[in-house]
This record gives C-alpha cells, structure tokens and sequence, in this order.
C-alpha cells in the first residue's frame, strides 16, 4: 500500500496538516512524530492489515518530508525514538526513497532484543542487508520465537548456509528434549528437499 | 485486586519480578527517571537510559501484560555534577514523547543552589509540556525541605492538583494536604515507610489524593509492599472501593492529566511472540 492509500484509511484530517507543515517546514516534523500515538491512537487498521494507527500516522509524516536531507533526518528520528517511534519508521521504509542507506537502521534493530523491531527489519527492505546479515537475522527470529511469515521473500532467499544453521539450532534444541517452531522445521524440510532434489539432478547429470 | 505502583524503578530489577508483579496483580506500573547508584558522566549516558524507559522497559513489562509509562527529568543529586547540567537541554525533545506521563522525579537531595535552578527550571518544562510533576523530596532534612518544594512549586504557578509530592511520613504529610499536591508514599522493607503505617496515615487522612508506591531499585526494597500494603487496608477495615482507590483509581486520575496514559489491554500480555526469548530465558 502507497501513502496515499494508507492517509485515506487512516482518514485523520490532522495527519493531513501535519504533513503540509511538514512538508514546508521539515523541522516541524519532531513534535507530530513524538505525539502521533496519543493523537492518532494505536488501534489496528482495518483497512490496511498490518498498520496501527499511530504507525500510519508516523509513515505518513515521513512520508512528506522533502527528499533533500530525508535520509538523515529519517535516521535521527529513529535514533532519537522510543520503540513505537523506531518500529514506525522500520514500517516506513519501503514507502520512502532510501535506499541502501537504510542499512545502520535495520542493523540496529536486528540487534534489540525487541521482537517487534526484529520482525519489521525483515520486511521488504531488507534486500539491502547482505546475505549473512540476513541469515543471522533469520536465525535469530527461529532462536527468539519471532514468526517467520514476516519475513519479506523467505523462500526466494534462503540458501543452502542457512539450512547448516538452522540444522545446527535444530540439533542444540533436540539435545536439550526441545524443538525449534514449526516455520522454522518446515523451512528447514523445504531447504534440504531442494539440496537432495539439486543432488539427484546432478548425479544424473554426471553419470 | 489491580495494583498501578506509579513509583517503581524496573530499569534495576529483573524480569523475574515482573513475572511476580503481574502474579499479584500489578498491570500497569510509571518509571521515574533517578540516579542509578553510580554517577553518570556526561549527557549521552542519560539519553541511553531514558531511550530505555521509553524503548527496552515497555517491551519488557509488555510480555507481562503490564503498562509501563516513564516520567523524565534530570534528578536532583546529579543536578549538582555541571558535567551532567546539559541533559536539561535533552529534556524538551523527551517531554514532547507519549510514554511519558510526568516531569520526574525533580525536586531536592541537598537543597544546593544548583538543585534550586534544576528544580524550577524543570517545572517551567512541565508548564510549557502540559505535563505533571513527580517531586522527590530529601531523605535528609526531610521536613524543611518538603516546605520548600511546595513553596517552590507553587512559585512556578504550576497548579497544586498537577503536582505528586513523594517519599511522604507522618512528619510530612499534614502541609502537603494542605496545599493541595497528590501525597505519595514509598513502602519499604525497613525505611521511608510501612504498610501498618501507611494504613495509619490513610485513617487519620483518608485516601483522597494519596498514591501507594514500592519506590523498588537497586537498593533493599520490595516490588510486592504496594500488595501487602493494600492487604494491610482490607485487614484494618478499609473495603475493596477504597483500596482500588488509592492502588488503581488515584495515580490514573493523577498521570492521566498528563492525556498520555494509555491503559488499553493493561491485562492483556503481548499476544504476538509468547516464545519471546526474555520470557524463556534466553538472550
């Protein structure tokens, strides 16, 4: 979903001046970012399934910030937010023009102990994370119980090095009588069924 | 029973006693920012541990179903370090945020002329926030320096009813009544205050204006005295309205000038990731 259509399911006129503020006066942006949540509320979004509220309302905020600058003032934001403030702007990302910049911020947010923050760092924008920034982040939503459907392209990205790890977890789990979550041993099936399938073709090719 | 402690400083104690609270009944709890026992050196020390009230520690107390607000200011003890003065040019763009629902804790250690300065300088900040005040008041020198926080307090034109004066006894609590602030009162194992003497205040002064808080930190201090506190109550001949009064009803209508509590689903855990690796123990 674009901005526009998240601003017409959110439907809070506020927001709408907020952003034209915003968007004349970049600095402004501090204090909507701060109050968002009292303003806007933290109710889920029906009409934008994975949105709250205040989540919205802070993408959108973002959202009208003039490119010159964005990518640093989007990194303060983040730096200088609290966890809801952060897991906004993670949200945000893909409906901004920051490229490969974004790294430092999904970086960060891998390495919090908050679930929230780890799953939104694995969404679309986390094709600028190298392979095994991404695989270690993988492995950690497995080691820290995060679901897996979150992650943004999970079957088109995993490889053969991430089913070693999570065959590893998996092993350290079953020596302690525990197992890893179902997504994770189901991904893991998938891997190693495609790594025997690669095997037998090219068996068959060089016999 | 539902217990708010509107004085608890988690930040130094363990997941282990959020696990407990939420057992006996805590759902929602405020953090005040404070020293943290060893003195801090420069301002971005305190950026990282008030990004935690406000990140790290509503996670945490989330996985327990307990709502966890923060009060921010620069504490009256460091006030005195000048390498530590600047965090008060940290403190607009922290009071502007929604987890915080007070200006806190200010007020006096020493009553030097620099905790003077911080004190009003900060009230001028929760005026200009439209937020309450958390006041400390000195464990030393207790009774003159309660008469001159709320002489202070009222000198900033900061009205009575948006000021929590803490850390109260029955030497302190009589002018604090008068003026018109919120009492509060911190139960601790052995100092500061006692749950059969806290029942003793509540029947000479009644529970109108009065918050119940552990005040629990690094220090010899019990998360769980707000419940044996309010057992105290119901022991004494107090019934269950005026228990949830002075536990639920009272620190909700005081932070709740603040607009900035949010209570929704203080019972609910966090449904989204109950295998969360701080609930198991992991890292």
């Amino acid at each position: 979903m674009d901005a526009y259509g998240l601003l017409d399911v959110l439907g809070q006129d506020w927001v709408t001046e907020a952003r034209a503020e915003v968007a004349r006066r970049p600095g402004a942006i501090g204090r909507h970012f701060a109050s968002a949540g009292r303003r806007a509320g933290r109710a889920p979004l029906d009409g934008a399934p994975g949105w709250r509220a205040d989540e919205a309302a802070r993408a959108l905020l973002l959202a009208a910030l003039p490119p010159e600058d964005l990518t640093e003032r989007v990194a303060v934001l983040y730096a200088e937010g609290t966890a809801d403030e952060k897991l906004a702007v993670l949200k945000a990302l893909p409906l901004l023009p920051v490229g490969a910049e974004a790294v430092l911020l999904l970086r960060d947010a891998i390495r919090t102990n908050d679930a929230r923050l780890l799953r939104a760092a694995l969404g679309p924008s986390a094709r600028h994370l190298d392979q095994a920034a991404w695989r270690q982040a993988v492995l950690k939503c497995v080691f820290t119980g995060v679901p897996l459907d979150g992650v943004h392209g999970l079957d088109e990205r995993a490889d053969a090095e991430l089913a070693v790890m999570l065959a590893g977890l998996a092993g350290e789990r079953a020596a302690a009588g525990r197992a890893v979550p179902a997504d994770a041993a189901a991904l893991l099936d998938r891997l190693t069924q495609q790594k025997e399938a690669r095997c037998a073709s090219s068996t068959r090719t060089s016999t | 029973m539902r217990i708010f402690d509107p004085h608890i400083h988690m930040t130094s104690r363990t997941t282990d006693d959020y696990r407990r609270m939420a057992a006996a009944g805590v759902r929602a709890v405020v953090e005040p920012a404070f020293w943290l026992g060893q003195p801090r050196t420069n301002p971005g020390s305190f950026a990282d541990y008030f990004d935690s009230l406000l990140g790290w520690e509503p996670y945490r107390a989330g996985l327990f179903g307990i709502r966890h607000h923060a009060t921010i200011a620069l504490n009256p003890k460091e006030a005195n370090d000048p390498r530590c003065r600047p965090v008060l040019d940290l403190l607009p763009r922290y009071l502007d945020k929604d987890g915080v629902v007070a200006v806190g804790e200010i007020g006096y250690d020493s009553m030097t002329p620099e905790e003077d300065d911080a004190f009003a300088r900060q009230l001028a900040l929760a005026i200009e926030h439209d937020l309450p005040a958390l006041v400390h008041t000195p464990h030393r020198d207790k009774a003159r320096g309660t008469r001159r926080t709320l002489d202070v307090a009222a000198e900033s034109g900061i009205p009575p009813g948006r000021v929590l004066v803490d850390h109260l006894n029955e030497l302190t609590v009589e002018i604090v009544k008068e003026s018109g602030c919120w009492m509060g009162f911190s139960i601790y194992p052995e100092t500061k205050m006692s749950p059969p003497r806290m029942v003793e205040i509540l029947r000479r002064h009644g529970p109108e204006r009065v918050l119940v808080n552990s005040a629990a930190d690094w220090g010899h201090s019990d998360p769980l005295l707000t419940l044996e506190t309010a057992r105290a109550m119901l022991d004494a001949g107090f019934d269950a309205d005026d228990v949830d009064r002075v536990m639920w009803s009272n620190p909700v209508e005081f932070f709740g000038q603040s607009g900035r509590l949010d209570l929704s689903g203080a019972d609910q855990p966090e449904p989204a990731f109950q295998g969360s690796s701080i609930l198991r123990g992991g890292s």
